[in-house]
């Protein structure tokens, strides 16, 4: 009914966040590619585009099912109190599995490339000096 | 219907993207994280509604898979209007420069 909206919020959330991470990161000189890690500012916009991504598409899909209309209330379960409820309910439970879901896959995803990029850094340093 | 339709897309994306990586002039990572960011949401959708309501585990009706054609295009509009903006290759600052 509405099950996008948790995944939307963190969306918000986390493209603040990038925001002010990306300025800290300049201001403290942080170039991508000189350090074992992946900056956090390029990790966090993998987030925002996994978030941001899903939710452009799932609210299409509410739209085509008549669960998100363009005009207020926007929810069409907003016009029945009957729906309400499952509706909350829809959001806490689905919306939460969804956002919960999809940063654990980013987790994985951040942890992997955290490992390749301090593999390939002593490499890269060993072909430089040799 | 819809769900399968978005993981292909997904697939077929990183592929065409791993392909051409590491160059990655036309922001095609951009296209796959927005198939991978809805295709985890609508599996979370699934296996909740599979385990709640029962039933089918994959809607195949026509209208789920027109749905799916609907939102793999969607996709690509949203990922074009990206690329557009960002316009990589500088083709509207050389097509206003002359």
């Amino acid at each position: 009914m509405a099950c996008f909206l948790v995944p939307m919020g963190e969306a918000i959330v986390t493209t603040v966040m990038k925001k002010v991470v990306e300025k800290n990161e300049r201001e403290a000189g942080v170039k991508e590619g000189s350090q074992t890690r992946v900056s956090w500012s390029r990790k966090l916009s993998w987030l925002n585009r996994l978030l941001w991504g899903g939710v452009l598409l799932l609210a299409l899909e509410h739209i085509w099912h008549g669960e998100v209309v363009l005009w207020p209330p926007f929810l069409t379960a907003m016009n029945n109190p009957a729906d309400v409820g499952p509706m909350l309910h829809e959001v806490a439970t689905i919306g939460t599995g969804m956002a919960v879901f999809v940063t654990i896959v980013w987790l994985i995803m951040i942890s992997i490339a955290d490992q390749k990029a301090k593999a390939i850094h002593p490499a890269v340093k060993a072909k430089a000096d040799a | 219907m819809f769900f399968i339709i978005t993981a292909l897309a997904a697939i077929v994306a990183t592929i065409v993207w791993y392909v051409n990586a590491p160059e990655d002039k036309y922001k095609l990572n951009l296209l796959c994280f927005i198939y991978w960011g809805a295709t985890l949401m609508w599996f979370v959708d699934h296996v909740m509604a599979f385990l709640t309501e029962g039933g089918e585990f994959f809607e195949i009706t026509l209208d789920a898979t027109l749905l799916g054609f609907v939102v793999v295009l969607f996709g690509l509009i949203v990922w074009l209007i990206a690329l557009l903006i960002s316009d990589p290759k500088k083709v509207f600052h050389k097509l206003l420069k002359n």
